[in-house]
């Protein structure tokens, strides 16, 4: 190494090592790295996500063996070339085990970025087990799907509902009120619900709602 | 309600997740929830049986989804620490430092060591009044009733702390950026100090019910057994994991409002059941208690927030007489502050286990992005490992020893 690239290296704060991993084994996926109060995220290739994720849980010097979360980001129009992130949140949990030690006690982030008219991203399941609720959540909330998930349906809205609603052009509030019983509402079909508990009779089955319904 | 699989129809089930075999007359498949009193909310556990052992559970949650995250990104940021308060509503001080650490990560500020402290101690408070609520429900699941009314009893003190101090009993939003709202009013470190010395018996009696009781070892013992490699790849954190014999707790391994100074050990369990949940927890609740003693001794004096008025509101005193504190508290109040373009992550133990929001700034006053880490959403993913091959009476004893919340699940 020439003395001007060392003084270039001490000038910049010290590269992680996850970064110097994924130089080394995949060079193509690094798209960005981004630097914040001491947090690294590294803004990868979506093809890689599994990959990398295979290569931080089995390399011995990162052990990334405890996967924090996953979560969305909509960003709309604000992001170059596409509209969703996924964030990956990767932990290496330091324990003891019959007298061997196990994990660095590091925290790293991972990003991918996801286009808006292909909304696929690689499901992280076979490596991080615990990846199938979050991933269903960003599925649910973003509409990203995960392929080769094991179970991708929604988690918290209801399964009949349209449309994904932590997304940015998704209104907050102003939608009717629902009660799809799994068949009717403006959730499945524009069927007009004249108030609230409009629909309540007749989903039941019971005679005693024609008594009350106007 | 018990339903024969040959009697159903399989599109009906498909809609709602399950799959199932038309053909195969040998399971069964029982609805558990969402109106069961035992889980804690509104859970639904699909599960499958064989004969009385438990195939396969499927948790079934979003029954009280709010949109809460939504809702954050509407509000300024000092607005939108009163949603945190709401989603796991037992350990809202908790909730509320998680977000509080998260927006003092991207602004770049800490509050002064007697903040810290008060934040600790509140923290404190609020990790035993959590647990005991742990107790007494998990013991109301298994029939113990009299547990419910002692664990309550004290969790009452400690409520009437936060009333105290705060004003209201469950939501008090009192860690906010910045600080907190108000320092302690006089008094406080008194009653604080009388719990703390009146708890050691009170958990006593608590232990004397349950310890040796013939009825609460044999539901708890041995049952939902999870190892500690599958705690980890299932995402599993906080007591959950504990009591798997893994000594993980994130105040001893990266350290946050200054837990490094404190004297406490962590509490791990052998043999991964139930039973071990429950002996980490309670002995956790000692090691709390060690904690506000520590607090109230080495209180420091000083100022409780950043000396910063775009950040911290000026007292009420000074809006009287001075323009400048008019000024900074209508514009913090109505426009608030802009942290720095950027994202911010900060780890913190909460009675469920690792809690923490992801929070997206971009450069204007309302957060673009937060999210929160769920502990008990993560840790119910790890209910039919703990399930499977057991009894149905045993998912009661299970969902209870993960202390599930589920207003911070469904969020």
């Amino acid at each position: 190494m020439s003395s001007a690239e060392e003084t270039n290296a001490d000038a910049q704060p010290q590269e992680r090592i996850e970064v110097t991993k994924i130089r080394e084994r995949y060079p193509d996926a690094l798209i960005d790295i981004d630097l914040f109060r001491g947090d690294t995220r590294i803004l990868v290739k979506r093809e890689f996500i599994v990959d990398i994720c295979r290569l931080f849980k089995t390399d011995s010097d990162l052990q990334y063996n405890f996967f924090s979360e996953c979560l969305g980001v909509d960003y709309l129009d604000a992001r170059e070339g596409y509209r969703f992130e996924v964030v990956y949140n990767l932990y290496s949990l330091p324990y003891d085990k019959n007298g061997v030690r196990y994990g660095k006690n590091h925290r790293i982030f991972l990003k991918v970025p996801v286009p808006e008219e292909d909304p696929t991203v690689p499901t992280v399941t076979e490596v991080y087990p615990a990846a199938e609720w979050p991933e269903r959540e960003i599925y649910d909330m973003f509409g990203v799907s995960f392929s080769g998930h094991p179970d991708l349906r929604r988690i918290l809205m209801p399964d009949d509902w349209v449309g994904h609603p932590q997304r940015k052009d998704y209104p907050l509030g102003g939608e009717r009120v629902q009660f799809p019983g799994g068949k009717l509402g403006p959730s499945v079909g524009e069927v007009p619900v004249q108030h609230p508990g409009a629909s309540w009779y007749g989903k039941t089955g019971d005679t005693q709602g024609e008594k009350h319904s106007r | 309600m018990a339903i024969d699989s040959r009697d159903l129809n399989t599109n009906a089930l498909q809609a709602q997740g399950m799959s199932i075999d038309p053909l195969d007359d040998t399971t069964m498949v029982i609805n558990m929830g969402p109106q069961h009193p035992s889980t804690h909310g509104v859970l639904r556990v699909v599960l499958e049986l064989d004969g009385e052992t438990i195939t396969r559970a499927t948790s079934h949650i979003g029954y009280v989804h709010t949109g809460i995250e939504k809702s954050m990104e509407y509000q300024t940021y000092l607005k939108a620490v009163t949603n945190t308060d709401r989603m796991d509503y037992l350990s809202a001080h908790i909730n509320n430092a998680a977000y509080t650490l998260s927006v003092e990560k991207l602004l770049g500020i800490e509050p002064p060591p007697r903040g810290q402290y008060l934040r600790v101690m509140l923290m404190e408070i609020q990790r035993i009044a959590s647990h005991l609520v742990w107790l007494a429900t998990h013991c109301l699941d298994m029939g113990a009733m009299t547990v419910f009314f002692y664990a309550f009893q004290q969790r009452e003190k400690l409520l009437n702390l936060t009333e105290m101090m705060s004003g209201v009993r469950m939501m008090p939003s009192w860690i906010v950026p910045g600080g907190l709202r108000g320092d302690a009013p006089d008094g406080w470190f008194e009653r604080a100090k009388e719990f703390c010395d009146g708890f050691p018996k009170a958990m006593e009696e608590l232990e004397d019910l349950l310890n040796n009781n013939p009825i609460w070892r044999d539901r708890t013992q041995g049952i939902g057994i999870i190892s500690a490699e599958d705690c980890i790849a299932l995402g599993v954190s906080g007591p959950t994991l504990r009591g798997s014999g893994v000594a993980h707790d994130i105040r001893k391994t990266t350290p946050y409002s200054g837990y490094e100074q404190f004297t406490f050990y962590v509490p791990t369990g052998e043999f991964c059941d139930v039973y071990d949940r429950y002996r980490v927890r309670m002995a956790e609740m000692y090691q709390s208690r060690e904690i506000i003693k520590q607090c109230i001794e080495n209180m420091p004096d000083g100022p409780i927030n950043v000396d910063d008025r775009k950040i911290v509101p000026p007292p009420r005193r000074e809006l009287d007489n001075s323009m400048e504190a008019v000024i900074h508290h209508f514009k913090l109040w109505t426009e608030g502050f802009h942290p720095p373009i950027g994202e911010a992550y900060v780890p913190l133990e909460s009675p469920k286990g690792e809690i923490g929001f992801y929070i997206v700034s971009d450069g204007t006053n309302r957060p673009y992005r937060a999210h929160m880490r769920p502990p008990s959403f993560m840790n119910l993913q790890a209910l039919s490992a703990m399930c499977e091959g057991r009894l149905i009476a045993d998912v009661v004893a299970v969902i209870g020893s993960i202390d599930i919340v589920l207003g911070e699940i469904d969020r």
